[in-house]
């Protein structure tokens, strides 16, 4: 991107930090380590300024300050009201995804509403649909002995399952994709892009309601729509809004945490060896991927002055949850940048920690199980293609988008 | 051994549930507490820790009988 690339290197991590820098998408443990030791609560003035921390005893108390950090502005980057090219009409003010984008009370009602949907129990419903769906796009490239692991499998899978459980055609995962791209990837740095997608999902979400209004189908969106909020009743927006947070929160996240843990065993064959000879270790390793690899930055805005390891943040400012830097902190986890697939001690806050804990996160847990197991059951061996590089994305969804790979199978 | 979840800490990460599925069960929200009486079958006590050791809440307690 041309704005991003022109601007001036980082010269101090300390006071300079750029979390859309390559540098720090590709390879952020050093730079997490410098700053532990020498600057736990950083600075930066870039992107409209913020304040990021590193200590995991410093993240986890932030992520519960509640409301002091308040959710109401949850992305790195100064708010943009979205608003209708064609009508000039303004058609919302700033983002809004409940419960993320919500505070106390109102947080607790939208929260309920989604841990229904979202519990253990609801999720292994699409157990089978994400097992068909993994073999179904394997079935694509074994018989090729390549494939890139990011584009060709880490990618698809969470658009189609989320697809799946709205209730939406499992071909909208492309546009899906390109819609979290252009809010998330292209869109963090670039506010054009990321209004005229945010407008283009809101006409979408609008026409989705208004076709079941018009004729039931008893799908997701159909049952938010016949949902009430703590007694009012549900609004146009408020659903809008929620697929709205399926999509963003629900894709590049996942796509992102099985692309590196398929990236970690293309570079690891002790680590990929010995799952597959010990499956049984997947709920561990899941969980160590996710601590080592997580891909999620939220951001907070500081309704009043807070204090942090002794540094003042001040009312105003706009706070990175920095979950993954706080999962490789060595006062917690010894040897925080090996991946040891059945640690035992492992609190990692890769979903966040507190009343704001990823409501997506046993999504996001069976559809990396499922992807990882089916991969290594299919393709047990497999190295990187030296031809091609692994590249990686960064801002606050870091995660590997080419990962070519190279394999044979029997 | 015992084990039991402090529904005041318990923010539903499942963790506990995902690793040792023997010992907890989860409500429609999500929320998880032990399993019957929370009595801990010998060959479950690793599974039981290992679940206490990774709850991020430190909702998940061991209590030792004996």
């Amino acid at each position: 991107m041309a704005t991003a690339e022109a601007r001036p290197p980082v010269e101090d991590w300390a006071t300079d930090y750029d979390i859309f820098d390559p540098q720090y998408y590709t390879d952020p443990g050093p730079i997490w380590a410098d700053l532990r030791e020498r600057c736990p609560v950083a600075h930066t003035e870039r992107w409209g300024g913020s304040w990021i921390a590193t200590r995991y005893e410093d993240v986890e108390k932030m992520a519960r300050m509640v409301p002091a950090l308040s959710n109401e502005e949850f992305i790195v980057v100064p708010p943009v009201p979205l608003i209708d090219p064609e009508t000039g009409e303004v058609l919302r003010a700033k983002p809004v995804a409940p419960p993320i984008s919500s505070d106390p009370p109102f947080h607790g009602v939208a929260r309920r509403l989604l841990l229904r949907a979202f519990s253990p129990q609801a999720i292994a419903r699409f157990e089978p649909y994400t097992e068909d769906l993994a073999h179904r796009l394997i079935d694509e490239f074994i018989d090729k002995g390549q494939c890139d692991a990011a584009v060709q499998y880490a990618q698809q899978i969470p658009p189609k399952v989320i697809s799946h459980l709205m209730g939406l055609d499992e071909t909208m995962g492309d546009t899906f994709i390109e819609w979290v791209r252009n809010v998330l990837e292209i869109g963090a740095t670039n506010p054009e892009i990321r209004v005229a997608t945010g407008v283009q999902m809101y006409k979408f979400w609008s026409q989705e309601i208004e076709r079941r209004r018009a004729e039931p189908t008893g799908d997701f969106i159909n049952w938010l729509m016949d949902q009430d909020l703590d007694g009012e009743p549900m609004n146009d927006e408020h659903v809008r809004t929620t697929c709205g947070l399926l999509l963003v929160a629900g894709i590049d996240t996942t796509w992102s945490s099985i692309g590196a843990a398929l990236w970690h065993l293309a570079t690891h064959p002790d680590d990929r060896e010995r799952l597959v000879k010990e499956p049984e270790l997947m709920p561990t390793a899941v969980e160590e991927f996710l601590r080592v690899y997580s891909p999620v930055t939220m951001a907070r805005l500081a309704t009043e002055d807070v204090t942090v390891n002794g540094v003042t943040i001040p009312a105003g400012s706009r706070v990175l949850m920095n979950f993954p830097a706080a999962n490789r902190d060595p006062e917690v986890f010894p040897d925080p940048d090996t991946v040891v697939l059945d640690r035992a001690q492992n609190r990692h806050v890769a979903f966040g920690v507190g009343i704001h804990r990823c409501a997506g996160s046993n999504l996001a847990r069976m559809e990396m199980q499922k992807a990882l197991s089916i991969f290594l059951e299919r393709i047990p061996e497999f190295h990187l293609d030296d031809r091609a590089p692994v590249t990686w994305c960064g801002g606050q969804v870091r995660g590997p988008r080419s990962i070519p790979l190279l394999f044979t199978t029997n | 051994m015992k084990v039991r979840v402090d529904p005041e800490k318990c923010q539903g990460h499942n963790r506990c549930y995902s690793l040792a599925p023997e010992l907890f069960v989860v409500d429609d929200y999500g929320y998880a507490s032990a399993a019957g009486d929370g009595a801990v079958p010998q060959e479950l006590e690793g599974k039981a820790k290992l679940a206490a050791a990774n709850c991020p809440e430190y909702a998940v307690i061991i209590e030792d009988e004996g």
